[in-house]
């Protein structure tokens, strides 16, 4: 089903996901988490931000125990675990927040 | 139940699409926290190569995925000797891949380790699978 932003219509897969990551702005992250009754805040954004530089610079997502292991690096202990991500994120910290950046599911996740 | 997986790569990275699907079977493993260990061997050792583009062909360059490997635990990347001196390279024209110790204060080590074919026997003889792309 496409999903509808300042009247552009965009492309999505039969999961929701982005067909066109070229089409991804931060709006449309925000109408898409809005979709799944979901609002973002800092802490969101925090982890979006982190998926679209991983996949900017590796081409993938990440899959989620890789997700954690960097997050806990990048921005400490407190937040690279489980429970927080899962907290945000209560999908799949991967599977979702990867939906709202506009990136492909992660490979390897079912 | 962890077991030591072993994913050979020997073909060029375009014009076939083994390197690619063995680099997200790679990756699957890996994300099911298997024991995964990689060799590049034959025209394989063409898939690490520097510098690689694609935009003339029409296909995702998808070399810049081999640097994540470090991050889902992939710490053993064998590239075969007699391989890169057959074809004129070094381990110089290669990516420098690593992976980062936690337990040492998150500090790289390398993943990449040049073999023998005599040494590939033995490393491919201590694996519970072996997977050839």
């Amino acid at each position: 089903m496409p999903i509808e932003v300042n009247g552009v219509s965009h492309e999505t897969d039969e999961e929701g996901y982005l067909v066109n990551l070229a089409d991804w702005t931060r709006e449309l992250g925000e109408a898409l988490a809005t979709e799944d009754d979901c609002e973002l805040t800092d802490a969101h954004w925090e982890v979006i931000n982190f998926l679209r530089e991983y996949y900017e610079e590796y081409q993938i997502a990440p899959a989620v125990r890789v997700l954690t292991k960097a997050i806990g690096k990048r921005l400490g202990k407190d937040k690279g675990n489980s429970k927080y991500l899962y907290e945000l994120f209560p999908y799949g910290p991967a599977k979702q927040a990867c939906k709202y950046a506009g990136l492909p599911k992660p490979t390897g996740c079912v | 139940m962890a077991k030591k997986f072993l994913f050979v790569n020997r073909k060029a990275p375009y014009g076939t699409i083994y390197a690619l699907e063995s680099l997200e079977v790679v990756l699957i493993s890996a994300a099911f926290e298997q024991v995964v260990s990689l060799v590049f061997m034959d025209d394989g050792v063409y898939e690490l190569t520097r510098g690689q583009k694609t935009d003339a062909i029409g296909m995702k360059n998808f070399s810049p995925t081999y640097s994540a490997l470090g991050d889902y635990e992939i710490k053993n990347i064998y590239i075969e000797k007699e391989s890169l001196e057959a074809r004129g390279l070094t381990l110089d024209d290669l990516q420098h891949l690593v992976w980062e110790d936690e337990d040492d204060d998150w500090a790289e080590k390398d993943s990449i380790h040049l073999v023998s074919s005599k040494e590939l026997a033995s490393i491919m003889a201590d694996q519970e699978v072996i997977i050839t792309f």
